[in-house]
This record gives structure tokens, sequence and C-alpha cells, in this order.
């Protein structure tokens, strides 16, 4: 928990930042308007860190969401009677995904770079190659309002949070930490590798889709609406202090790392950084943060054994 | 016009991932190819350079994967060449062949210095933002007259690039897809706030290298022949390359053999930004200016990594070779070729494309596999 | 360093092959300064209603041009805008006349990666299907790369092409791979231009200028004195969406409208939304909302929604989407238009140059705007959201359904 504790203070300080440059952020509805908006990019924070923290990647993430709300809008088609079977088919989507992203990572032993990477191509490809290039259909208000609705998004968010600190305090949780921090030595002292790995996959698709869901009721069906999430949320989760590599950091930090990304574009927003320039803050604020995380610890190879432990 | 939402920031453009993470090569004692060689015959003879024995079951290791590239390669143009027959088209005439090598110069060259990169362990997912503002340093420099100027400041800034990225992995010890992704966007920063569109002039005399051909070989893919050469050379006949694959192979063992593992690694960086300058350099001449979403638009970053991971090399590092990523990037070209020819909507390209590489990347996976004792 | 000797030796090696071999490239000089744009940028007065420096890619004399053509009437046949040209020049091409039919065409694309791009890219394979003298139709898509472009320009000049048809990727960018194609066959370029007059001609509609004014004006006459505009932009360094804006400056500078802010959205839903809501929550209340592209305006219109206020004065584009939102809550809206038509002309006009009539050098097509006397002229709920109304499709063969819509 010890490596987690500064993003939490980054994350109060931003917080505050915003708080005095815009006051209404104060206010309950304020405050919710911006959970709200981070809710997605949390999830998929949330899903990328079971990924990570097994010693993996997940770069399909961006365009299963994607996927996910082109293919509702299709099939939903503004009918509202058709929302739960799409819900319930969206569910599935990202689980399938996530395993054969697993399935294809482990039993081929393809890097999980090369598995996502092919994955968002052919998911990319796949679904515009169904609908003719563009987004068809509209989805329906009983769909959207997952996303659209403050307290629905909030209580979603809340729910996923949860049952991620529990699944990590779970014995899955210290098998995945295991076998990210060291393989070899989980599966020998008996940890089935390839099903907590081929399991952090089909987690990481699951919040896609729930994701998905999110997003798509925010803002409506878009072809863009997934771009660029596999990278803010990779960001997120490292930026929460959890290692690349496997074996360690913890999933609230991970969370939080999101919040405090989402918070640092609220912020240069209000503060009016001139746009481009955004980027250019925000590169050198994500290797400060790695940087300044890394070089503290001591530089010993040995596992650690007390980080398979702290992963809540 | 919405039409303008094609300059939006995509997400593949917006740089993927890193490769330290292998599963497969992930314990030591599976690594037993030519990378395992190497540190073996470093730790027992310390820095000295690989002995001829070495070498050639290095090389040999190597020729295996570059043989399958090649043959798939082969199979591509062979059955591309007769899906276009059966098409009513030929893909063999002087436009397609002189195509292909155009089109896949500049990946080629990017691909080249992310094999250096990969080899050695990392990655850098920065060249596709430091190819748009290469190219916008030699248009702009040329347009105020001065060519040898515009390629020494491209040169420089790319060294400079490349040390950062060196530097950040190696001293600050951040991971390198967090380092050069950081790297990237302070580069997209300071591009777009400097730049809201294409500027400066190449002049024409310039332009040859972006045009020019002898007979069917466009001077862009001699000079790809060039950089993939000297790469090579570097690679399998002098001490750094021997350092690179023993670094990318396993730092541990080579930094207790004597090897300065982060001097490696800086310099492989340097290598490689180096390759994407020179890219940017033949993109501005291409372009007759320097445009601030060549590099993006043109996905080098994903696309230069999946060449070379198709070529063979081991996205874990020390594993592979340039030969291999010549390779990858003219199957990836003809392919292009073959549906152009075939005019395939292009995301069933995108579609293809996703399955070739992961499926050729388990392939290679198989037979490294196999040959474990 | 001797490591980099290698590079150098090797570019020097090309330099020393450069001098004499085979070019592909054109002969005449492939680099004017870029003319019209950057050049000759006046410097306008700015800023006094907080819209910022005026653009680069402002040119006062195309601005004027394209404000005036707005109140023409276009010369050609009524019920098809897309064969309509405004002010035509024509010019002679019968020296590309080849008689006999059997055309082989010939077109380069930038992309299709955008609904406006994928409407107009089926409206001229429809356009195509019609014409039974086009024998053969070769397209390559370039996917936004201008150098995939360029090399696709130069294979097709090898195909045996009657003409060529190309949609640059990049104005500027695109012109030396043009100027080469100009001088094997006849060139049509259309949506943005080249740097060059070498094409047979160039089409599109009157422009970005007549865009930006279409839906400021709008705004300057419904919203009252000192009303609070947002300015919602795609990105910056695009000369289409710089002359839209650029074009909407100028007109909010002479208003008394307050321009609180000019946003980039990068065309995502999600951001747009997003930065009306930080909007609102600073300023309370705000007036009208002025975009250079309508894909994101439902967003915007959204974020009024859930904010619980009132929708002000919006401006929108052709899109189904926001068409609907716009009948179904009776917005106060306008829609500028660049119509999707553009695409059917191209072949028109390949075809009128292989015959030998005389096509006008720059065809300047009609570009309507919807207001609420016409709107249910265009609102068409068989289609999809993201089609575009002015798709000039309706009697195409193969409508709706070809273009994703519902009989």
């Amino acid at each position: 928990m010890k490596r987690a504790l500064p993003i939490f203070a980054v994350l109060a300080a931003l917080l505050v930042a915003i708080a005095v440059a815009n006051p209404f952020f104060l206010e309950p509805a304020g405050f919710l308007a911006f959970v709200k908006r981070a809710a997605p990019l949390v999830i998929l924070a949330a899903g990328q860190y079971f990924v990570i923290i097994s010693g993996e990647f997940d770069l399909s993430v961006g365009s299963l969401v994607t996927v996910e709300v082109v293919v509702a809008a299709r099939l939903i088609d503004g009918d509202e009677a058709a929302t739960w079977p799409v819900l319930a088919l969206v569910i599935v989507i990202g689980l399938l995904v996530g395993l054969v992203n697993g399935a294809v990572t482990t039993l081929l032993r393809v890097p999980s770079f090369i598995t996502t990477l092919g994955m968002m191509l052919v998911l990319s490809g796949a679904v515009f190659l169904w609908t003719g290039g563009a987004p068809r259909g509209a989805l329906s208000q009983a769909f959207r309002v997952f996303g659209r609705d403050t307290l629905w998004s909030t209580l979603i968010l809340l729910a996923v949070g949860v049952a991620a600190v529990l699944i990590m305090r779970a014995n899955f949780g210290r098998t995945l930490v295991a076998t990210g921090d060291n393989e070899r030595a989980a599966a020998l002292s008996g940890v089935r590798v390839t099903r907590a790995r081929i399991l952090a996959f089909v987690i990481s698709g699951l919040a896609a889709a729930v994701a998905g869901i999110l997003l798509g009721g925010f803002a409506g069906v878009s072809a863009q609406v997934g771009q660029g999430l596999e990278f803010s949320a990779i960001t997120a989760v490292v930026l929460g202090g959890v290692v690349l590599g496997g074996g360690r950091g913890s999933v609230v930090a991970a969370m939080a790392g999101a919040l405090t990304l989402e918070a640092l574009f609220t912020l240069l927003n209000l503060y009016g950084i001139s746009g481009a320039l955004e980027f250019t803050v925000q590169g050198v604020i994500i290797i400060a943060a790695v940087a300044a995380g890394a070089v503290r610890l001591p530089f010993s190879l040995t596992p650690r054994k007390g980080d398979a432990h702290v992963a809540s | 016009m919405n039409d303008n939402l094609r300059d939006a920031p995509s997400p593949e453009n917006t740089a993927p991932a890193p490769g330290s993470v292998a599963p497969s090569s992930g314990s030591p004692v599976s690594r037993e190819t030519s990378a395992g060689d190497s540190g073996r015959g470093l730790s027992s003879s310390s820095a000295s350079p690989v002995s001829p024995k070495a070498r050639g079951r290095l090389a040999g290791m190597n020729l295996g994967s570059t043989q399958v590239v090649y043959l798939a390669l082969l199979a591509t143009i062979v059955v591309g060449w007769i899906l276009v027959a059966i098409d009513g088209g030929d893909l063999l005439t002087l436009e397609t062949v002189v195509g292909v090598q155009q089109r896949s110069a500049a990946l080629g060259i990017v691909a080249v210095g992310q094999t250096l990169a990969i080899l050695a362990g990392s990655l850098d997912l920065s060249v596709a933002y430091l190819i748009s503002l290469s190219s916008l340093v030699a248009a702009e420099i040329m347009a105020a007259g001065s060519v040898p100027g515009a390629v020494t400041a491209v040169i420089a800034v790319s060294v400079l690039v490349g040390l950062v990225n060196g530097v950040v992995i190696t001293k600050l010890k951040v991971h390198a897809f967090i380092a050069t992704l950081g790297v990237a966007l302070i580069i997209k920063g300071v591009v777009d706030h400097l730049y809201d569109g294409p500027a400066g002039r190449v002049p024409e005399s310039f332009q040859h290298l972006g045009y020019d051909r002898i007979g069917p070989v466009p001077v862009s893919a001699l000079l790809w022949a060039a950089v993939a050469g000297a790469a090579w050379f570097l690679l399998t006949r002098t001490r750094y390359g021997y350092r690179v694959y023993a670094v990318g192979g396993d730092p541990d063992v080579a930094r207790l053999s004597g090897v300065r593992t982060d001097r490696v690694v800086i310099v492989t960086h340097v290598l490689c930004s180096l390759c994407a300058g020179i890219a940017g350099l033949l993109l501005a001449s291409r372009l007759g200016a320097g445009a601030p979403t060549v590099g993006t638009d043109g996905g080098y970053d994903l696309e230069s990594i999946a060449a070379v991971v198709l070529g063979g090399t081991a996205l874990a590092g020390g594993r592979g070779g340039v030969a291999g990523t010549v390779g990858g990037v003219l199957l990836l070209a003809v392919l292009d070729s073959v549906f152009n020819q075939l005019e395939v909507n292009s995301f069933f390209k995108d579609v293809v494309r996703g399955v070739v590489i992961v499926v050729a990347v388990a392939v290679y996976a198989r037979r490294a596999g196999r040959k474990r004792p | 360093m001797s490591r980099r000797k290698p590079f150098l030796v090797a570019l020097a090696g090309v330099a020393l092959f450069a001098a004499a071999c085979t070019s592909d490239k054109p002969a005449t000089t492939a680099n004017q300064a870029a003319p019209s744009a950057a050049a000759s940028s006046s410097a306008t007065a700015s800023s006094a209603a907080g819209t910022g420096e005026q653009s680069k890619f402002f040119v006062q004399a195309d601005y004027d041009a394209q404000l005036a053509m707005r109140a023409k009437t276009a010369q050609g046949p009524a019920d098809k805008p897309w064969e309509q040209a405004i002010d035509p020049q024509m010019v002679s091409t019968s020296e590309y006349k080849k008689s006999g039919g059997g055309y082989h065409l010939c077109f380069s694309n930038a992309a299709v990666n955008n609904p406006w791009r994928q409407v107009g890219w089926k409206s001229m394979q429809a356009e195509v299907a019609l014409h039974k003298e086009i024998t053969k139709f070769t397209a390559l898509d370039a996917e936004g790369k201008d150098d995939k472009q360029i090399s696709d320009i130069a294979e097709l000049t090898g195909k045996g092409c009657d003409a060529l048809i190309v949609s640059p990727n990049t104005t500027a960018t695109l012109t030396p791979a043009v100027k080469a194609a100009c001088g094997k066959l006849p060139v049509i370029v259309f949506d943005r231009g080249v740097e060059t007059d070498c094409p047979v001609t160039f089409i599109n509609p009157i422009g970005g200028y007549a865009f930006g004014a279409d839906g400021a004006e709008f705004l300057v006459e419904k919203v009252p004195a000192g009303g609070k505009v947002l300015a919602l932009r795609i990105l910056p360094g695009v000369d289409v969406l710089e002359t839209r804006w650029s074009a909407a400056k100028a007109t909010f500078d002479k208003s008394q409208l307050q321009v609180v802010g000019v946003e980039f959205t990068d065309g995502d839903a999600a951001k747009t939304k997003s930065i009306v809501s930080d909007y609102l929550a600073r300023h309370g209340k705000l007036d009208g909302v002025w975009m250079d592209a309508g894909a994101t305006a439902v967003a915007a219109i959204e974020a009024f929604e859930d904010a619980g206020v009132p929708v002000p004065a919006v401006v929108g584009e052709d899109q189904q989407d926001f068409l609907q939102k716009w009948k179904q809550n009776n917005l106060t809206a306008v829609a500028p238009t660049y119509p999707t038509y553009q695409w059917r002309t191209p072949v028109i006009a390949a075809l009128k140059i292989l015959k030998g009539e005389e096509v006008p050098k720059t065809w300047k097509l009609p570009q309507p705007k919807i207001t609420a006397e016409n709107l249910d002229t265009y609102l068409q709920p068989n289609m999809p959201p993201l089609h575009y109304a002015l798709c000039g499709c309706e009697s195409l063969p193969g409508f709706p359904e070809t273009w994703g819509g519902k009989k």
C-alpha cells in the first residue's frame, strides 16, 4: 500500500486545485458530474489492472469499447424492447474477446502486446466491415440511462470498485499477483498460471463492455468513442504505481490513477493551458510520476514477498 | 465536412505497447536461442567478440525465422499474383513493383530502427511523432535555404530524442512503454503547439530522394537498403551488435558479464530515433513539405512494431534480426498492394493484418518452443 | 561516434545517385510557395469578442468571393444540384476526347474513415453504376495517409486509366503527385484542392467561409446582443475547418455577441459534452453554440438537456440525428452543409471530359443551408442517424438500403 500513497496525495492536490478554480466542483452536482465523466476510464483501468498485474497488456480495450457501442446501436436501432437482450449480448462479447485474448496469449504463447494489437485491428476492422464503415442505428433511452444518469453511473462505478477490491482480496487475487511476480515460482507452487491469466483478460473484456455501456450512454453513438482509451487506461494504471511487467501494485491505486488522469485533464482545461501543450504537460507528468515511483524502489530483482499481499 | 475528422487523433496512432512481457520466453530456461548462446559466450569470455562458432549458430537461428518470413513473402506474392490475375489484373507491373517499394521505404527505415530497440529488449513508441517533427524541421530549414543544415538539424533532433528516451529508460528506470509514450506526448504537444498544418518547403533538388528511381528501384528503397545494411553490419559484425543481443537476451547476465547495459540501450535508442529522423527526411522529400501528422497518419509506431515481430524478432528481445524485419515490411507492403489491386475494403484489410500478425507470432512461438531441449 | 558513419555514407551515396536517373517527379517545379493560404494572410482586426487571433489561413479575397457566391443562382438542371455550377468559366476538353466509350475511370480516395466520406463514396459508386460507358472503375483508398496516396496516384497513372479522379488527403503535400499525374492523363480534383491549376477541373461546393458565416450569421440574428456564445471546433490546422472558423470569427467580431470560449473537441462526442457542461457550470448560461462541423451537435444539445436548462440557438450540419433532434425538440437551429452530393460530380465531369464537352475550370456547386422552413424536406426518418441529408442519392439505384436506410 505504501507505493500507492503518493497517487492519493497527487489526486487530493489536483482535486483541491480544481475546486479553487471552479467552486461549482464542491457542490454535490459538480463533483458527481466529474465522477460520472471519470467512471468509464476508472472502470477500464480496473480491468486493465488485472491484466497488468498478471504481467500482460491489453491494447484491445479501446476498440472493444467502440465495437460494443456500434454493435449495440445497430442491434437496438432505437427499439426500447431490444435493450436488455442487447445489454446481455454486449457483456457476452466483452467476455468472449477477453477469452480469445487470454487463450491466444497463454495457449499459443503470443506476447499479449501482439495478441491484443492484432485484436485491436481485427475488432475495429470487423465492426465497420459489418456496418459499412460508419455506425448505424441508435441506442435506446433505456440503454443510455446508465451512462447519462449521474446516479446510475456512480452506482455502477462503486459496484465495479467494490468488486475489484473483493476479487483482489480473494484467493484469485493472490494467484494473479504471484503469476505476475514470478511465473515459474507461481507455477511450481501449484498456481494455475494459464487459467489465472485467461481470467484476467476476461475481466478486462468485461470491464471494457461496462465502460462501453457507460460511454455509449453518456454521449451516444460515435465511431471514435473508444479511441485511445487503451493508452489512457494503461497510463492510469501505471500512474497508480502498478508496475508494468506484473506482480506489484494495488487495484485501488490503479483506479485512483484513472481519477488523477481525469482530474489532470479537467484542471488543464480549467486553467486553459494551450490545447496543444496539454500533451506535453501530460507526457512530462507521466514520466515523472513513474520515474519517482521507480527510483524509490530498491533495484533488487528478487521479488519482495510482501508485495504479493498488498494487492488491495 | 466531417471529413476532417480524419485528422482527429486516432487510437492506433497514439501509441501502444511494450514487449518485455512475452510470456513464452519468460523464464531464462526457455530462452535457449541465439540470445542464450551469446549470453553464455559472454559470461565465459567477458566482453570479447563472439566466437565464430557462436556467431554461426546465431546466424543459423536467425535464418530459421527469416526463412519463414521470406517463404511467406514468396507465397503471398504467388497467391496474390494468382488472385489478381483471376480478377483480370497483373500484380507484377512496373508501377506496382515501384509502388510496393515506395510504400514500404519509410516504414522499412523506421522498422529497422525499431528492430534495434526491440532486440535490446526495449521498444520505441515515439517514432511516429518524431517522424512528423523531423519532416517539419527538415522542410523549415530547407525553406530557409540549407539542405545540409536541414539534414544536420534532423540528425541532431533525432539524437537528442533518442538520448532522452534512452536516459529515461535506463537512468530513471521508467518502463520503455511509458517512457517513449511520454516522450511521444511531449513531442506531440510541441508539434501541435507550433504547427497547425503543413509547413516549410523542400527544394526540388532534395525531392529527387523521394521520387527518382534507377530502373525499377526507387532511390528511397536504396536508402532503406543502405540503412538496413548498416544496421545488419552493426548487429552481426561489431561488438555493439553482439551486446545488443546480450542485453536483450538477459540484461542481468549481460551486466554480470561486464556489458554496460545502460550504455547499449541508450545507443540503441539513439540509433532508433536516427532511423525515424531519416524516415522523416524521406517523407519530407516525398511530400515537398513538412507535415505535423505524417507520422501518426502513417501509424509508424504500431506498424513498425508489427513489422518487426512479423519478421520474427522476439518482442522480449535478444532474438531476431534486420533481415527478418525487411521481409516483414515487404510482406505487409505486398499484402497492401494485393489488397489495392483487388480493391479490398480497408476495414477488411485491418482484419486480415491483425490475423496475419498474430498467426505469424504464434507460429514463431511454436517453433521456438519445439527447439526447447 | 563511428557508428553513425554507415548512415551518413548511405545518405551521401544516395545523393550521388540522385543526379542521373529516372524520376517520377513532375518536371516543373513542385513547390511554389503555398499560394493562397499562408502567404497572403491578412491580419484583420482581432478579438473584440474573445475570438482570438484571426487564422493564418484567412484570405480576404476568397472570403468575399464565397460570401457573394451564396446569393448567386447556379446554372444547370434545377433538380440536380450536383450538376449545377456557380459562375462557371468553361474550358475546352477536346484534347482529351476519346470516342467509343469503354472508359476506364480511376479514383484515388483520401480515406473512407468517417460517415461523411462513407455517404459520399457510396454515392460515387452508384453514380458510376449509372453509366454503361464506364467499363472499369478502379479506386484506391489511401487510408488517410499522404504518403500512400502519393504512391497510389503514381500507381494509378500506370494502369491505363482514361481519367483520374483525386480526393486529396492534404492540400499542400499532394500537389507534386497530382502534377505528375496531370502530364499523363486528365485529372479531376474534388473536395479539398491542390496548389496547382493543372487538373482539368476542380470541383467543390462554395466552401468553408460560406459554411462558417451561415452558422455565425444565424446566431447573430437569433441571440440578443451581449449574449454568450460558445464556439466548438474539431481541431486546428485543417484548411477547410480553418476557413469555417475564420469566417465565423469575422462575423462575431462585427457583432455584439460575446464569444466566451473557442474549444477543440477532436470531433469526440464525449469530449464535446464535457466541454459544454463545463461552460454551463462556469457561466451559468449559454445563449448560442456555434460549431464547425455537426457530428457532435447532438452531444452538445444533450449537455443542455442533462443540465436541465433550455437548449439555446445552435448550429449543426445535415446529419439525420441532428435534424431529428431539431424537429423533436423544436430547436432554434440552422444547418449549414458541405453536401456529399459533390461525390457524384467528378464522375459526371470525367465523362464530359472524355466526350470532349466543356467543363467549368472551377466547378462550384451550390451549398444550401437547412433552416426551420425547409427542415422537413431534409429530415428522413428512415435513414440512419449519421446519414447526411444532402447526399443527392435519393434517385440513385439501391437507395435507401445501400446508404443504410430502411425502405
